[in-house]
């Protein structure tokens, strides 16, 4: 899959047919709703996005093994990838991670004191993890990779430094979506169970096609301009 | 007959050890190493000893502490040191069991016998439900104990802890020390004070 399958003539109605799941994508590019029959061109060329950053970051959220070809990564912008990532990050601290603790505490409603309190802090904990790693690519990788898209040399950083490691914040998630499933009492509300275990699983492949569009398009094109 | 495979280059060892089992049954040296090259190590992935000895003098020195993992890599059998070197506590923690030269030959049955069940402890298929030693070993590792803590509080080796560690996060699917401390408190396998949560 080196180009994939989306066109600028595509109604963007169609893309969301193809892969529902870049609906989080459109938002976090700020294209809101009432798109009627407009075709991804046009609706990138209201909202100015480049075209090329736009199939960019589709692709890599709908296709695993998603290998950008190289006119794409060379006619995309970096600026945009980047916009792109801060706006995931505040989706997933504003939007995400409240809605999963709000609604871990509901379920755990019925559990007692001490269960309660040792899941909320696990979630917690987790927060903070995440917290800790977005907060490192909002002042230091973002801002390096504005810098050079402004023609500055910055000394003693290179993207390469941002061989980050994503291991321990997965699993620590993944060991979450266990608890819930497996050894959360079953005195706890099974449909509130479910509520968590969906937003966990939604934000475990989120998160991975975040990671996806980091490694395999924004380093890639900070790499070329690197070279140059 | 439960077999036993050496690993020494001493011929002498070789021949007393193979003799005073020969005498006493139970065991049957079915084999004998020299060395751990390449070929000797080919063997040991194909051999079906219950029990393997091994004299450390065949590790070079800065490999000792760790050579345990490389028998096991090829083998599922007990490991137990001939004790030939004075060897620190950190490496004999390694081993199931350990037997020297000057040990009475029931002695050496008696502590073969040993690591033979503590291995088959940890290695037998069983039910998907954590075992009770795998239970224990969880608690300590839900109050925060390192592996040769746990390794010195049930006189088991390091070895041992973390093959134990393994099944636990196979059984659970959790990795992560604060989510099996998140276990052990969903299953009442420990109290909240020791958690610091009170």
């Amino acid at each position: 899959m080196s180009t994939g399958k989306f066109s600028g003539s595509m109604k963007l109605a169609e893309l969301i047919g193809m892969n529902w799941k870049l609906l989080s994508v459109l938002s976090r590019l700020n294209i809101g709703l009432a798109f009627g029959e407009r075709t991804i061109s046009d609706v990138c060329r209201m909202q100015g996005i480049n075209l090329d950053s736009f199939f960019l970051i589709c692709n890599a959220y709908t296709y695993d093994d998603y290998v950008p070809s190289s006119e794409l990564l060379s006619g995309a912008e970096p600026l945009a990838i980047v916009e792109y990532l801060h706006n995931s990050h505040s989706f997933y601290l504003d939007k995400e991670f409240p809605a999963l603790e709000s609604n871990i505490k509901a379920m755990t409603e019925p559990c007692e004191p001490v269960q309660q309190k040792i899941v909320g802090r696990f979630f917690g904990d987790y927060k903070t993890q995440v917290q800790k790693h977005f907060a490192y690519e909002e002042k230091v990788v973002f801002p390096y990779v504005r810098s050079l898209v402004a023609g500055e040399t910055s000394q003693g950083y290179s993207i390469e430094k941002f061989e980050e490691n994503h291991s321990n914040i997965d699993e620590t998630l993944n060991d979450l979506k266990n608890i819930v499933m497996k050894y959360i009492p079953d005195t706890c509300d099974m449909v509130l169970r479910n509520e968590v275990l969906y937003g966990i699983f939604r934000l475990e492949e989120d998160l991975k096609k975040h990671t996806l569009i980091e490694d395999r398009v924004l380093i890639p094109m900070v790499n070329r301009m690197e070279e140059k | 007959m439960k077999k036993v495979l050496l690993i020494t280059p001493s011929r002498i060892i070789a021949r007393g050890i193979g003799t005073i089992l020969g005498e006493l049954g139970e065991f049957r040296v079915e084999g004998i190493l020299t060395d751990l090259s390449r070929d000797s190590e080919s063997r040991l992935k194909n051999t079906d000893a219950d029990v393997i000895i091994v004299d450390p003098v065949v590790f070079d020195y800065a490999s000792r502490a760790s050579a345990r993992g490389r028998i096991s890599a090829n083998s599922d059998a007990a490991v137990v040191l001939l004790n030939t070197l004075s060897q620190d506590d950190e490496a004999l923690k390694q081993y199931d069991n350990s037997i020297s030269i000057y040990d009475a030959p029931v002695a050496i049955v008696k502590k073969l016998r040993d690591a033979i069940a503590s291995r088959e402890e940890i290695t037998e298929p069983e039910g998907p439900d954590l075992s009770v030693r795998e239970k224990e070993i969880l608690v300590c590792v839900a109050k925060g104990m390192l592996n040769k803590e746990i390794a010195d509080y049930y006189n088991i080796s390091i070895h041992t802890v973390i093959t134990h560690r393994k099944n636990i996060t196979r059984k659970t699917g959790i990795k992560t020390i604060a989510g099996l401390t998140v276990y052990a408190l969903l299953n009442n396998l420990i109290d909240s004070g020791s958690v610091g949560l009170l």
